[in-house]
C-alpha cells in the first residue's frame, strides 16, 4: 500500500488527476487494449475529475480507448434525476470528454431484472479484462460504493438495501427529506473492487480521519492533512518522507508509477541532500 | 435496424452556454434542427455523435429574435410591384438570409400604414415558414404596423392609408383581409393606437384570431393605454418612438412601465443610440428590465453601404452604419442597425449583464409571441438556432436549424 499525503482537496485531486492521466498515458491504450478504469460519485473524486477535463482540454489525454466502469447506483430513481448517478458522471465528467458512450459503464437501476444487471456488468468487467484502475473514495465509516463496513471482503455486484444511516446522510441531496431517498442501490462488490489491478482511494477532509485510520490494505491512497489527524504522527511522517526520499535519494526518475524501483542509483551528496537532511552540506572546494 | 437510421447528432463542445440566465461551461446537443437531451443521448443511443464542434469557448446562445424589420439591403417589405409575388419573395429571402450574419434567426416582416389590396397582396406571402440555411432566418408571421394609427403620431406612415374602425373588428379584419374567426393568416403582431375609433374594443378579438398586440403611433393617454393593457395588449412599439412624450402628471403611454395595478406591458426598443437616447432608455430598463425587447425597425437602407441611395421615391444619404436620413429635409428617415449592434449598445446603455441583454433579443420577444418553448432559450426541445458570441458580443458564426452558417 501507498499512502500519498497532500495538504489539501485541491493538491489531492491534481495527484490523483495526474497520475490517473500518466498510468493511461504510460499504458497506450488503443481500440483493441483499451484502458478499463473504474469510477466512483460523490464529493471526494470531483475535483480530480475536473483536473482530468481540464487536461483533456489541452490536449494532454484522449478518453477515445478508455472503458469505464463505474460503482454504483439508486434504484428505481430516475436516470435523469439531478441525484442519479447517471446524471453525476455526464455532469461532473462524460460530457466534456471524448470517451464513447458505449464504452461508459453506470449501472442501471431501473432494470426490469436487477439482479441479471449486476449479473451482466461483472462479465462485461472480465470481458475487457478486468479493471486496470479502480478510483474510490470511501465514507466517513470506511464504506466503499454501496458496501457498508462489514459487508463481505469477496462481495460481487448486486442489489444492496442502504442502511439506515446512509439514507439520513443521503437525504441531504433530496431536499432533506428521508423519504424521498431512494432505498435500494445497485453496487459493485468490495471484491469486485480488489479484483482490479490497482485500486486508488481518494481520502479528504477530517471527517473521514478515522476512516483512513482504520483504511483496507493494498491501495494507493491519496488523501489531504487532515483526513490524517486520526494517525499516528509517526505514520504520517513515515509515508510524507518516504515520497520525499525517493524524490531525493533515488530520482523520481527511477521511481516507476506504481511505487517501484527501478533501479537505485548510489546518492552523490548534493544539495538537494543538504535539504533533506536539513544541515548545510560543506563543499570543500568550491566551484565559481 | 433503428440504431442505424438513428438522424446524425451534432455536439458542440466548450461552450459557455446561456441557459436560466446563467452563463455555464457545457456542451449542446443538436439533431433534427432541435436541440436534444445530451445526458439520454449519451447513455441510451450508445453512438459517438456524427460530428463534433469545437466552440473554443465562445458564449453561444438562442438566436436572436427581430419582431420589426421593414426592410433592408434596400429591399422593402410594405413595397410589391404588380405581379411581383415571385420576386418579393425571392428578395424576402435574400433579407432572410443575410440576417443571419448578425446572428437574428428569427424576424416579423413588418409591414407600414398601407392601402388594403397592398395588405390584400403581401400578408399570404409573409406566412410564418422554418428558417434554413438556404431560406435563411425563419419568419414568425408578419408585423402589421398600422392602418390604425394616430394621425399625430403617424411618423413616416402615408396619412391617407391611416384608418379608423367604426365598425370595430370586421373593419379591421376586412382592411387586412382576414377571417373574423379563424387565425388562418399570417398576422402574428399589430401595431395600433387603442385612442382610435373602435380599436379599443377590437383588442380582444386580435388575440383571439391569434394576434398579439402592441400600442404604439398613439397619442394614448396613461388611463387609455392602461385599458388597452388590461383587454390584451402585450408590448409597446418602439417606446418613446411615435408617443406622447413623458410628462410627470400625465405620462402617457410610457406612464405603463410604472403601473402597478396591471401587468406591464413589454417594450420594444430601437437601440441604435440615435432614436432613443442612452440615458432614456437607462430609466426604462431600470423600470422595467424584464419587459425590454430590442428590435431594429430597420428600414431598407439598413445593411446598404453608406452613400446615396433611392428608397421607393425618396433620395436618402446613409452615413457610417447607423445613420439615415432624407437628403432633402437632414430628417431621420429610420434606423439602420442590426440587432447585434443593437444587443452591444443595450448592454452599454442599461449598464446591464451579458446574459439580460442577449435575454432582450431571445427570450423575452419569444415570450411575447408565446413561443418560448422553442425559440429564445437553448433549453432541450428547443429549436437549433444558435449564435456564437466573443466577450464583447460580436457574432462569431450562426446555427439555423441545426445547419451551421
Amino acid at each position: 500500500m501507498r499512502l500519498i499525503i497532500r495538504k489539501d482537496y485541491d493538491q489531492v485531486s491534481e495527484y490523483m488527476a495526474s497520475y490517473i492521466k500518466k498510468r493511461i498515458l504510460e499504458f497506450k491504450p488503443t481500440p483493441n487494449r483499451p484502458f478499463v478504469l473504474g469510477l466512483p460519485t460523490g464529493s471526494s473524486p470531483i475535483g480530480t475529475y475536473k483536473k482530468l477535463v481540464e487536461y483533456h482540454r489541452k490536449g494532454e489525454l484522449s478518453f477515445q480507448d478508455v472503458i469505464t466502469f463505474n460503482m454504483d447506483e439508486y434504484v428505481g430513481l430516475p436516470r435523469d434525476h439531478p441525484e442519479s448517478y447517471h446524471s453525476f458522471m455526464w455532469n461532473h465528467f462524460f460530457k466534456y470528454i471524448d470517451i464513447k458512450p458505449q464504452n461508459a459503464h453506470v449501472l442501471n437501476g431501473n432494470a426490469s431484472d436487477l439482479d441479471a444487471e449486476c449479473l451482466q456488468f461483472e462479465e462485461k468487467i472480465k470481458a475487457v479484462g478486468g479493471i486496470e484502475l479502480f478510483l474510490g473514495g470511501i465514507g466517513p465509516d470506511g464504506h466503499i460504493a454501496f458496501n457498508e463496513p462489514g459487508s463481505s471482503l469477496t462481495s460481487r455486484t448486486r442489489v444492496k438495501t442502504l442502511a439506515y444511516d446512509t439514507i439520513i446522510a443521503n437525504s441531504r441531496f433530496f431536499d432533506g427529506d428521508i423519504s424521498k431517498v431512494p432505498r435500494m442501490a445497485l453496487t459493485v462488490g468490495v471484491g469486485t473492487v480488489m479484483d482490479a489491478h490497482e485500486v486508488a482511494v481518494i481520502i479528504s477532509g477530517a471527517h473521514k480521519a478515522l476512516a483512513l485510520a482504520k483504511c483496507i490494505e493494498e491501495a494507493l491512497i491519496v488523501c489531504d492533512e487532515d483526513a490524517t489527524l486520526e494517525l499516528h504522527v509517526k505514520t504520517v511522517r513515515y509515508f510524507t518522507n518516504i515520497e520525499k526520499v525517493q524524490a531525493e535519494l533515488i530520482g523520481l526518475e527511477n521511481v516507476g508509477l506504481q511505487g517501484g524501483i527501478k533501479k537505485y542509483s548510489t546518492p552523490v551528496p548534493s544539495p538537494v541532500r543538504d535539504q533533506f537532511y536539513g544541515v548545510p552540506f560543506k563543499t570543500p572546494f568550491k566551484k565559481e | 435496424m433503428a440504431k442505424d437510421t438513428n438522424p446524425p447528432v451534432t455536439k458542440i463542445i466548450n461552450c459557455r452556454l446561456i441557459r436560466d440566465k446563467i452563463i455555464y461551461d457545457d456542451v449542446l446537443y443538436l439533431q433534427n434542427g432541435t436541440i436534444i437531451d445530451p445526458l439520454v443521448n449519451f447513455f441510451e443511443c450508445g453512438e459517438e455523435p456524427t460530428r463534433v464542434i469545437d466552440a473554443k469557448g465562445a458564449l453561444v446562445a438562442p438566436g436572436f429574435i427581430d419582431i420589426q424589420v421593414n426592410g433592408g439591403f434596400g429591399f422593402d417589405f410594405s413595397q410589391c410591384e404588380v405581379g411581383g409575388e415571385q420576386v418579393y419573395v425571392e428578395n424576402m429571402k435574400k433579407i432572410a438570409r443575410r440576417l443571419l450574419k448578425f446572428g437574428c434567426t428569427s424576424f416579423m416582416p413588418t409591414l407600414i400604414s398601407s392601402a388594403s389590396e397592398v395588405y390584400h397582396k403581401i400578408l399570404p406571402l409573409l406566412c410564418p415558414r422554418k428558417g434554413s440555411k438556404n431560406d435563411g432566418a425563419e419568419i414568425l408571421g408578419s408585423h402589421v404596423e398600422g392602418p390604425f394609427i394616430s394621425y399625430n403620431k403617424k411618423g413616416a406612415h402615408e396619412q391617407s392609408t391611416l384608418h379608423n374602425a367604426p365598425n370595430g373588428f370586421s373593419d379591421i379584419a376586412k382592411v387586412y383581409g382576414i377571417s373574423e374567426t379563424g387565425n388562418n393568416h399570417s398576422i402574428r403582431l399589430v401595431t395600433v393606437a387603442p385612442e382610435v375609433e373602435g380599436v379599443m374594443d377590437s383588442i380582444h378579438d386580435l388575440t383571439r384570431v391569434g394576434i398579439t398586440v402592441s400600442i404604439g403611433h398613439s397619442t394614448a393617454t396613461t388611463e387609455q393605454a392602461e385599458k388597452a393593457v388590461e383587454k390584451g395588449a402585450r408590448l409597446i412599439t418602439h417606446l418613446f418612438n411615435a408617443m406622447q412624450p413623458f410628462h410627470h402628471r400625465n405620462p402617457g403611454i410610457i406612464g405603463l412601465l410604472g403601473t402597478t395595478r396591471i401587468p406591464r406591458p413589454y417594450y420594444g426598443i430601437i437601440c441604435d443610440g440615435i432614436h432613443v437616447h442612452p440615458n432614456s432608455l437607462r430609466i426604462a430598463y431600470d423600470a422595467h428590465p424584464h419587459g425590454a425587447i430590442l428590435v431594429t425597425d430597420a428600414v431598407p437602407a439598413m445593411g446598404l453601404p453608406p452613400g446615396e441611395h433611392t428608397l421607393g421615391q425618396v433620395r436618402v444619404r446613409k452615413i457610417g452604419n447607423e445613420r439615415v436620413e432624407v437628403i432633402e429635409t437632414g430628417k431621420l428617415a429610420g434606423a439602420v442597425v442590426s440587432i447585434d449592434k443593437c444587443i452591444q449598445n443595450f448592454k452599454k446603455f442599461s449598464g446591464c449583464s451579458i446574459v439580460q441583454a442577449i435575454e432582450a433579443a431571445t427570450l423575452h420577444p419569444a415570450q411575447l409571441l408565446g413561443i418560448q418553448h422553442r425559440k429564445g432559450t437553448l433549453n432541450v426541445g428547443s429549436d437549433a438556432d444558435l449564435v456564437f458570441l466573443d466577450d464583447d458580443l460580436n457574432v462569431i458564426t450562426c446555427f439555423i436549424a441545426g445547419e451551421q452558417v
